[in-house]
């Protein structure tokens, strides 16, 4: 089973390539406020966790879902 | 602060404003014919609007529509399930469900109406819904409201729809897939003999919207069901009045007779007026006429070739097939703004669409065709787009 840190890795480097604003990713960093991404990008986010987890992420989820630490919090949720 | 998060949207409008453009509710002062109207002061071509069978200015549904104000009044002032059921709105029912060849139909007073208040409601707390993901917002709207598990599968592509429903296990044979026959932004067509085998695979119910397709496709144009050949394969039909038809309103049709208990649960539907008389007629009156007259879709067709034909040759970035929505897509939103405004001022009218409303981050002119467009106009809005390639305010492949 997938653990919180494997989820977290994972969002961090797939978070690389949309880091515009070359900041320093950590569970803080919140998704939109900090780093910018838009509605769409978040989708597409998500489809790319799902792929590689081969997982399903309900978009009900995003409400509660601000920052890196959220997110990894929420899959791993969803995947117990 | 309440209002922060409006903030992005009071800039775009006063840089809007600095450019003395008004793209969003432009007013149209005076209507000429079905594809002709005095917009903001400017005699323009109405090639933004929906009209794809010029039923909106139609003799005999005036006729029909003034008929019926007459005879009913202006108003039903009150809902469905409290005084607003006239046996117009009765009648219509019997006959959209006739014209699709099933049992039961709901008329609803929109078709935003329709699609939220429908997928609102079919799916609830524990249920799972998989839609496309460049669904129509009233499809958004209503899927949050029903409190079902949500997971968007890619644009059109069957084999991710698949993937996901696989990934649901035993659930996916109770799951409500949602797409649409044309999609409204780019008028692209959705693969549905692909989609209803993956449906026919794992299960599930398919709720269809054809609300830019009913009345351009199909033989007696039913929509992209009827024109792919999966109608038995759709559980819900789901469509709108106010395209095709030239009117406003909306439905909701199906064999499932469970759509008579599903009418007395819908918020959409029991909380709200129902439509006025004199809309249900002329509606009525519409679809007599697109059953009838099947050459309106040739026509339809054919002008819609003739616009997707002329921009492609242009160079213009257009969708992969011709449809009746043509839609320009640009990268840049200053760019965009200008060319729909050049278009206004050589007497065109089309949408200027940006995100979120266009499917990508990209921005839009959209074009919608009529058969009630003659091949002059249709030839006058192309020569319009050459304007700008000409001029240097729109990039083509051929330059790129």
């Amino acid at each position: 089973m997938t653990d919180y840190q494997e989820y977290l890795d994972f969002l961090y480097t797939t978070l690389e390539t949309q880091n515009k604003n070359k900041l320093e990713l950590s569970e803080t960093t919140a998704l939109v406020a900090d780093m910018g991404l838009s509605s769409l990008e978040v989708m597409e986010f998500i489809e790319k966790i799902e792929d590689h987890f081969d997982i399903t992420i309900p978009l009900n989820i995003l409400p509660d879902v601000n920052t890196i630490g959220d997110l990894a919090t929420k899959v791993k949720e969803l995947n117990l | 602060m309440l209002f922060d998060k409006f903030q992005t949207m009071a800039d775009f409008q006063a840089e809007l404003a600095e450019r003395d453009v008004a793209p969003f509710g432009a007013v149209t002062e005076e209507i000429i014919s079905a594809t002709e109207g005095i917009v903001q002061g400017r005699k323009v071509i109405l090639a933004g609007t929906n009209n794809y069978l010029g039923l909106s200015y139609d003799p005999r549904c005036i006729k029909a529509a003034q008929d019926a104000a007459e005879r009913w009044g202006t108003g039903t002032t009150g809902s469905r399930l409290a005084n607003g059921s006239f046996s117009e709105h009765q009648l219509l029912e019997e006959e959209i469900a006739a014209f699709y060849g099933v049992n039961h139909a709901i008329v609803f007073s929109t078709g935003y109406a329709a699609t939220m208040g429908m997928c609102s409601t079919l799916a609830g707390p524990g249920d799972v819904i998989l839609l496309d993901a460049d669904s129509h917002a009233s499809i958004y709207s209503g899927v949050k409201l029903s409190g079902a598990d949500i997971i968007r599968f890619k644009h059109n592509n069957p084999d991710d729809l698949a993937k996901r429903l696989n990934r649901l296990g035993d659930r996916a044979g109770q799951a409500l897939i949602i797409a649409e026959g044309i999609y409204s932004m780019l008028g692209d067509v959705a693969p549905l003999q692909e989609i209803a085998a993956v449906k026919r695979e794992y299960g599930g119910y398919l709720f269809l919207d054809e609300a830019h397709s009913m009345g351009a496709l199909g033989a007696t144009g039913r929509g992209a069901a009827q024109e792919a050949g999966i109608e038995d394969d759709v559980d819900f039909f789901a469509g709108t009045f106010s395209k095709s038809l030239g009117a406003i309103g909306g439905f909701c049709v199906s064999n499932h007779p469970e759509l008579e208990a599903i009418r007395y649960c819908i918020s959409a539907y029991i909380f709200t007026a129902s439509s006025s008389p004199s809309i249900i007629a002329s509606t009525r009156e519409s679809l007599r006429i697109i059953s009838a007259e099947p050459q309106l879709r040739e026509t339809l067709w054919d002008n819609a070739h003739r616009l997707y034909d002329g921009l492609k040759a242009l160079g213009l970035p257009v969708g992969p097939t011709a449809s009746p929505v043509v839609a320009v897509e640009m990268e840049d939103r200053p760019a965009t703004v200008e060319c729909w405004r050049a278009l206004m001022e050589q007497g065109v009218y089309v949408n200027l669409v940006v995100p979120p409303a266009s499917p990508s981050t990209n921005f839009l002119l959209r074009n919608s065709v009529s058969a009630a467009h003659s091949t002059q106009q249709i030839d006058a809005i192309i020569a319009a787009y050459a304007t700008l390639v000409s001029s240097g305010l729109i990039a083509t492949s051929a330059a790129a």
